[in-house]
């Protein structure tokens, strides 16, 4: 089922399916460049005490992005 | 782990003489001295690759270097000698790819395209080679001559990674030197093979990449054919047609006017449109050149209107799957991926709702207790040498040789004394406080600190990295203001550099304590009395805290309104720190560099103070006119003219705020048997004598109080200003970060006083 990256729980592993349409110029260029592409796997590895932002198991590192970030990934996510 | 393997060279005969790693070099590292220049070096690499300890290391500069992405702003420069050639080596700004239009980025792609290195040296992480190739394969594209330097290599081997360097530089077409730059593991190769591409002697081949055969390969190669048949000169072709498609202003600017080809041609002399040349076939050939480019370029529309919406995106991820074969190609994986589990676990700790807070403040609170209790000694220790013995040497030295009066005074008591006094208090504490704060960042704790308080952070409308410039502030404003080089916006970074001054410098600390513990301690029983002033401090330290989150607001909202931009922080794996190398480079470059900045301010401040004690006009010195002056005003402020007249000739070191006030209080209130004498700053240790003097000075408790905040909040100090200065380049970001601190500690500590009366 299509759900955003923010719905995402501690150690859940989900696949991207594409980046929101209005997230687009610099943002969109430089979450693609760190990686989140279409097909691209990703684990919540870090939570935050603040709950934001959080970091992401992304092609071999730990990037951490805002809320306002993985609202705009429709991602599917893995049953564990 | 020296493994490596290169392309065979192409060469006339050959033997074990030609191979690389035969090679009898000697590396002299030249620093900055680039006056003769065989080859450039372009130095490429993704954010936290290490490719600042790959440029030092050969070129023997001291760039910053840390574990923490985005050190290198600006392009470095930097040479060395090897194997008789001398080379330049450019250290390009980290960029995550070349085609995001973010200014870093395009530093380093037009440096690569345009600047016609003779080698592009990428420095790639081995730990995160996946990631990283994504950078590689566009670079690929542009140039051939690339040698890959995989650095990190003691880290992927602790992790249990296993790459096949032999396929990789196969399946990348160029050599693959695997190094620890850190250690200085595997230079030497990394050396030979530079020097083996910049020669020719090594002859590199990418593989071309495949663009598939669908509807976007048939429109490349459409493009790449008119633009092969137009314009010769140009190698990569491709490359340049996959741009115009994908409607790339830069580039589509550069190709209009001429730049690209002329770069391509490699005479960038001449240009196309240069006046003088516009003969009438100057004229016509340029009208020509114009067509040729209108209808490439209308084709590249039209051609890009009948591929996907997401054009962008799938260049991206085309480029990620390639990656990701290559990185599966090569890489084995261990069974247990132990090192991940043990970063995972203290992330687990470090970043918990429970602990994650507790810790931090822990830390930062311990770095700065054995900072101030640490410092008490050596800085103790540095009084007693400078002050009591070199200073009345000294003194007697000028008797000797009968100096005038008014130049011992200027010379010794003013301006040696003052410079004595900054380097004996503000040494110590940064010696100790710099090179524990640059541990915790190379181990990799600060970017946690970063993440888990970006939240607040970023209700200010800053950047969570600002939390590390802050508490770089508790240390010393001016290092503070440096370190916000880390934030890679602009606006955020001003933000940053203008509320640093909120974070309680070592400067101003030794003052919370020492009024904190005369006057707020005293009004509680004995036994209470440490702790009531260790609050004290402590609140004024954590408004200090609170202030630069309101400013930061209101920074936000007004004068640097505007979208909080792309962010992106990246939580590098922890590294066991390198001790001694910490603590030489964190010495080097941060306390020297302040505290040289410090002496030059105090210098002029310690000759003016001596001056206005000792310039008389009608046998009153200008130092009581200025005072007598200021009084009615300071009064207002719950001070007195003393405190502001000191504050105002102490602008160059806060440490120096505390002696200035003891030497006026005892000229103007002619007390006898304390001090040195008109203009000679000094202090006292005993806390009673010191308790007097103020009573004299007839200080009350408000007059503490309002002394405490507006060491908190008032102008930085001039080594501050003048950072800000060179790190802006602004006169009016500088002149903003000075009034508004200073306007606000005059506004808060004014209202203190008018609401103290009321009471």
């Amino acid at each position: 089922m299509q759900k955003l990256l923010s719905d995402l729980k501690y150690n859940q592993v989900a696949k991207v399916i594409k980046l929101n349409e209005g997230c687009q110029g610099f943002e969109r260029f430089r979450l693609l460049d760190l990686g989140v592409v279409p097909g691209t796997e990703i684990r919540l590895a870090l939570d935050n005490p603040l709950n934001d932002p959080i970091g992401y198991w992304i092609r071999g590192a730990v990037i951490a992005l805002r809320k306002e970030q993985s609202n705009k990934i429709f991602v599917e996510i893995f049953d564990e | 782990m020296n493994n490596s393997t290169t392309i065979l060279p192409k060469t006339k005969n050959s033997g074990c003489e030609n191979c690389p790693q035969a090679r009898d070099g000697h590396l002299k590292r030249l620093g900055i001295n680039l006056d003769k220049t065989d080859f450039v070096i372009a130095l490429a690499g993704n954010p936290n690759v290490g490719k600042s300890t790959v440029f030092n290391a050969l070129t023997g500069l001291n760039q910053h270097t840390g574990n923490w992405p985005g050190k290198t702003v600006t392009r470095a420069e930097g040479g060395f000698q090897y194997a008789g050639a001398n080379y330049k080596m450019v250290d390009l700004p980290g960029a995550y790819s070349l085609i995001s239009k973010s200014a870093d980025e395009e530093i380093a792609r037009n440096f690569i395209l345009f600047g016609k290195p003779d080698v592009t040296l990428i420095v790639v992480d081995a730990t995160r080679l996946e990631r990283n190739l994504n950078l590689v394969l566009q670079i690929l594209e542009i140039t051939d001559k690339v040698v890959i330097c995989l650095n990190l290599m003691d880290e992927a081997e602790r992790m249990g990674l296993k790459i096949d360097i032999r396929s990789l530089s196969r399946d990348l077409g160029v050599p693959v030197i695997s190094t620890v730059a850190r250690y200085r593991k595997g230079l030497k190769e990394l050396l030979n093979t530079l020097s083996a591409v910049a020669t020719g002697e090594l002859v590199t081949k990418p593989k071309v990449r495949s663009y598939g055969n669908g509807k976007f390969s048939r429109a490349i190669k459409s493009i790449s054919t008119r633009l092969k048949n137009e314009f010769p000169e140009i190698e990569n072709t491709n490359w340049l047609s996959e741009r115009l498609l994908d409607e790339d202003e830069d580039i589509i600017a550069s190709l209009k006017s001429g730049e690209l080809l002329d770069h391509a041609r490699g005479d960038v002399e001449y240009s196309q449109f240069d006046a003088e040349k516009l003969t009438k076939d100057g004229i016509d050939l340029a009208l020509n050149y114009q067509n040729e480019v209108d209808v490439i370029q209308k084709e590249a529309t039209k051609l890009r209107m009948g591929l996907a919406v997401n054009f962008h995106d799938e260049l991206v991820e085309n480029h990620f799957t390639e990656a990701a074969k290559i990185a599966s190609h090569c890489i084995t994986y261990p069974d247990v991926k132990k090192r991940l589990y043990f970063d995972q676990a203290l992330d687990k700790i470090v970043t918990s709702k429970t602990w994650g807070f507790p810790i931090m403040f822990l830390l930062l609170a311990l770095v700065l207790w054995i900072t101030i209790t640490g410092a008490n000694y050596p800085s103790k220790f540095l009084a007693f040498l400078l002050l009591d013995n070199v200073h009345p040497l000294l003194k007697d030295l000028s008797a000797q040789i009968h100096l005038p009066f008014w130049l011992d005074g200027v010379l010794i008591d003013g301006m040696y004394l003052a410079t004595a006094w900054v380097i004996s208090v503000m040494l110590p504490p940064m010696a100790i406080f710099f090179p524990l704060f640059t541990l915790l960042e190379d181990f990799g704790f600060l970017p946690r600190v970063a993440y888990n308080l970006d939240k607040i952070f970023r209700k200010a409308g800053a950047h969570g990295k600002q939390a590390l410039t802050m508490s770089m502030g508790f240390g010393c404003n001016a290092a503070g203001v440096v370190a916000t080089r880390i934030i890679d916006s602009p606006r955020e970074r001003l933000i940053a550099i203008i509320t640093n001054n909120f974070a309680l410098c070592n400067g101003r600390w030794p003052t919370q304590i020492l009024i904190a513990s005369l006057f707020i301690g005293s009004l509680v029983p004995s036994y209470l009395a440490g702790l009531i002033s260790s609050a004290a401090v402590i609140f004024v330290a954590v408004l200090g805290i609170f202030l630069t989150f309101v400013v930061s607001w209101l920074l936000s909202r007004t004068v640097l309104r505007g979208e909080s931009s792309a962010f992106s922080l990246e939580l590098p794996p922890y590294r066991p720190p390198r001790f001694w190398f910490t603590i030489y480079t964190s010495l080097i470059d941060r306390t020297v560099f302040v505290l040289w900045r410090a002496i030059i301010f105090a210098l002029p401040a310690g000759a003016l103070i001596w001056l206005v004690s000792n310039i008389d006009l009608n046998g009153i010195s200008l130092a009581e006119y200025l005072v007598t002056w200021m009084d009615p005003f300071a009064i207002l402020l719950g001070l007195n003219g003393i405190i502001l007249l000191a504050y105002i000739v102490a602008i160059p070191a806060n440490e120096i705020v505390i002696p200035t006030i003891l030497m006026l209080t005892v000229q103007l209130s002619g007390i006898t048997g304390i001090g040195e004498g008109s203009g000679v700053i000094f202090e006292l240790d005993n806390q009673t004598d010191l308790m007097h003097l103020f009573e004299a000075g007839g200080w009350t408790l408000l007059t503490a109080v309002n002394l405490m905040i507006f060491s908190l909040i008032h102008n930085p100090c001039s080594t501050t200003l003048y950072t800000i200065y060179k790190e802006t380049r602004s006169l009016k970001w500088t002149t903003i970060s000075g009034l508004l601190p200073l306007l606000m500690g005059l506004i808060i500590t004014f209202l203190i006083t008018q609401a103290w009366g009321l009471f």
